[in-house]
């Protein structure tokens, strides 16, 4: 069986024996317990700063930035962000209690849609399980809240983010993760999302919006100072 | 991928007289160098981050069997299936296999240098089965019928005015007055044409930059979103991997990604890095019924162990190819197969044999620049210097290559005739230089420098005697005015 010729191969390359009790502690142990790395500085900060810093970072990659009270007023900000675009009042949405929770009555003209994308949906909403600081980064979770075409398909991506879910590094993120999702277990699909879709495919130029969303605007909730 | 590199000469004459070439070579030498130091001095903790990578993957290397049965069981334990393949051959078999159980006509494609290394897309065109592939760059070279000329930016050769001609040459459904132009046009152009794809394709390939031990996660690091549309959308996810993009934890992933955008294309991050892990869940309103995972030896096994270990901490971000001078004047296609640049003319002999791609790792100047911007610290030219050694001792470099060697090695194992034998050369060069008017125009055995420029005549004094001459004045000058230790290293 190719598997265990291959295995066996690696092994002969090595010079090692499959038994090696003291290899396979190491190895387990790592799994177990995985070593913090080296942490960049730069989003090693307190809270209020951490958000500015992320706002910075991910308007430096070209994503758009607002900051709400808090999460009621999302809609407006919504509606607003629409109106500014000259976009049709029209969006669609994962089931995520976090976003079905909010005033979408207050919007009228608004028509809101829950579901994935079939590839006809102008805009897309998403909440995000966190952000990243130090890169500007939305971490995005499938399940059944948040699709994951929703974070592809549509021309505009609006991404909501708490403010206090924002961590300075990914290392932090990946600790939730695993607290929420249990040690070893993922959800089906995490999206790490840094700015809007783009390629520099032809003589290197960058152009926005390849075949991802074209623009990429984040709310953030909360955490004002 | 058809294999040319033992025309590597032939290819690379040929890449220095084509304009087209030598025009879009410019984009890489202009475009990446500053995006990648920028990014780099951005980051206080670049180069220390750059030991941890190193260290990461040398320590995954010397586990890598238990690490690949952990990520194995991982991977069933979440519902997704494990492959495996010794070669070329036997990962294309598994991925028709998969596309034939579920009737696929249409597959999708994400970048993978996987695919073009077992030479994928023919294998299933010639068994029915349509392969589209969707990165920018990728689309650009398999409509032009070519293979990658970079590892990141396939397309790096073609310039935009081949791109427009290619694109009105296949889109003739599209009306024949559009204006495509500008960048952005062609950009919308292939977004539109390959939405409908993305949309009825029934198998999505992608490659994987890494897979995590800890929790049996592939992960893809992408600009465009043609990954994740490519992921996404169809029955079935099929992953092409080799052994080493094993990776231990989450933690580790994090540590290597600081280094591979931007080493790449001086981005802090890439757009969309995605970890996938198995298939849809019941819960899951989208996402693929299907997930397999191709682990592809196809040589590296043998690698470990030996003087080319360290190569298989290679991830891919074409920093050495950027920052090449060879690459920059003929490009990649002349390295004969997929990987180009310092990492291909190591990789390509491990891989196809050094009796084939003898040329690539000859194709040097040993200036160093490789290694020195290699995120993951391989030293390239030092495993170019070890398949030139190996390629001697297997008798392959041509006899005048070998007799020139074996004599200057005669002299260099006896320090005082090489001494002796270098002094009377160039004493005697000198003075035939000066009566030469400094240059040579022609010269017996040089004719290949000759031929296109002068050489330079020495001045008729040996390296070894201007340097003993010099320590002599910096010892008497050190003697006359003691100085501080430090600036007697400012040479």
């Amino acid at each position: 069986m190719s598997r265990d010729a291959i295995l066996s191969r690696i092994r002969r390359s090595l010079g090692v024996a499959a038994t090696d009790i003291d290899r396979r502690a190491t190895v387990s142990d790592r799994l177990m317990r995985p070593p913090r790395g080296l942490i960049p500085k730069r989003g090693q900060l307190p809270p209020a700063e951490r958000t500015r810093l992320f706002a910075m970072m991910a308007e430096r990659v070209n994503c758009t930035v607002a900051r709400v009270a808090d999460a009621e007023a999302i809609p407006e900000a919504v509606a607003d962000y629409l109106r500014g675009r000259n976009l049709p009042a029209a969006l669609r949405r994962g089931a995520d209690p976090r976003l079905a929770a909010l005033p979408w009555d207050g919007q009228p003209q608004l028509a809101v849609s829950v579901g994935p994308s079939d590839g006809q949906d102008m805009v897309g909403l998403s909440h995000a399980f966190a952000g990243v600081a130090e890169t500007g980064t939305l971490v995005l979770v499938s399940g059944e809240d948040n699709p994951t075409t929703l974070n592809f398909l549509p021309e505009y991506h609006i991404v909501v983010v708490r403010a206090e879910e924002i961590e300075g590094d990914t290392e932090t993120v990946w600790d939730r993760l695993r607290r929420v999702y249990g040690k070893g277990v993922m959800p089906r699909t995490v999206n790490m999302v840094t700015g809007p879709s783009r390629s520099g495919d032809i003589e290197q130029t960058i152009l926005l919006g390849a075949h991802g969303p074209r623009s990429l605007h984040i709310l953030v909730v909360g955490g004002q100072d | 991928m058809q294999l040319t590199s033992p025309a590597f000469k032939d290819n690379a004459a040929h890449a220095l007289h084509d304009p087209n070439l030598q025009k879009a070579l410019g984009h890489v030498e202009k475009g990446f160098i500053d995006k990648r130091k920028a990014a780099a001095d951005r980051l206080p903790e670049f180069e220390a981050l750059r030991d941890r990578a190193r260290d990461i993957k040398n320590h995954t290397l010397a586990h890598i069997d238990l690490y690949l049965e952990a990520y194995e069981r991982k991977v069933i334990a979440s519902g997704g299936h494990v492959h495996w393949a010794e070669t070329a051959e036997e990962a294309r078999a598994i991925v028709l296999d998969i596309c034939r159980r579920l009737d696929a006509r249409t597959v999708t494609k994400g970048k993978t240098m996987i695919a073009e290394e077992i030479g994928l897309n023919d294998y299933l065109e010639e068994h029915g089965v349509r392969p589209v592939e969707t990165d920018l760059g990728e689309y650009i070279i398999q409509i032009r019928n070519e293979g990658p000329s970079h590892i990141i930016a396939p397309a790096v050769h073609v310039t935009k005015e081949q791109v427009e001609a290619d694109f009105r040459r296949v889109h003739t459904h599209l009306a024949t007055d559009r204006d495509l132009t500008e960048p952005t046009t062609l950009l919308g152009e292939a977004r539109a044409v390959l939405r409908r794809e993305f949309l009825t394709a029934d198998v999505g390939i992608t490659g994987a930059n890494f897979l995590v031990a800890e929790t049996g996660t592939s992960i893809i690091v992408t600009n465009e979103g043609n990954g994740d549309l490519t992921q996404t959308l169809p029955k079935a996810h099929i992953v092409l991997a080799s052994i080493e993009k094993i990776t231990p934890t989450l933690d580790d992933v994090a540590q290597i990604l600081r280094v591979l955008a931007r080493s790449a294309t001086g981005q802090d991050m890439s757009c969309y890095t995605t970890f996938s892990t198995g298939p849809r869940r019941p819960e899951d309103p989208d996402g693929p019924g299907e997930y397999h995972v191709v682990i592809l030896d196809n040589g590296r096994s043998a690698m470990l162990g030996t003087e080319f270990q360290d190569m298989l901490r290679c991830i891919r971000c074409g920093a050495c190819m950027n920052h090449c001078p060879v690459y920059h004047s003929v490009g990649g296609h002349a390295y004969g197969w997929v990987y180009p640049g310092p990492m291909g003319s190591v990789l390509t002999p491990s891989l196809v044999g050094v009796d084939k791609a003898g040329h690539l790792p000859n194709a040097s100047t040993f200036c160093g620049r490789c290694e020195s911007v290699c995120p993951m610290r391989i030293p390239l030219p030092k495993m170019m210097r070890h398949w030139r050694e190996r390629e001697f001792e297997r008798h392959l470099n041509p006899a005048a290559a070998r007799w020139g060697l074996g004599l200057w090695a005669f002299f260099a194992r006896r320090p005082k005739l090489y001494r002796l034998a270098t002094g009377v050369a160039a004493n005697l060069l000198g003075w035939l230089g000066r009566r030469a008017g400094g240059r040579f125009a022609t010269m017996p055995m040089a004719g290949g420098w000759t031929k296109y420029r002068d050489l330079p005549a020495p001045e008729g004094r040996t390296f070894h005697d201007l340097w003993a001459e010099r320590l002599a004045r910096q010892a008497a000058k050190a003697a006359k005015s003691p100085a501080p230790a430090s600036a007697a290293k400012g040479h």
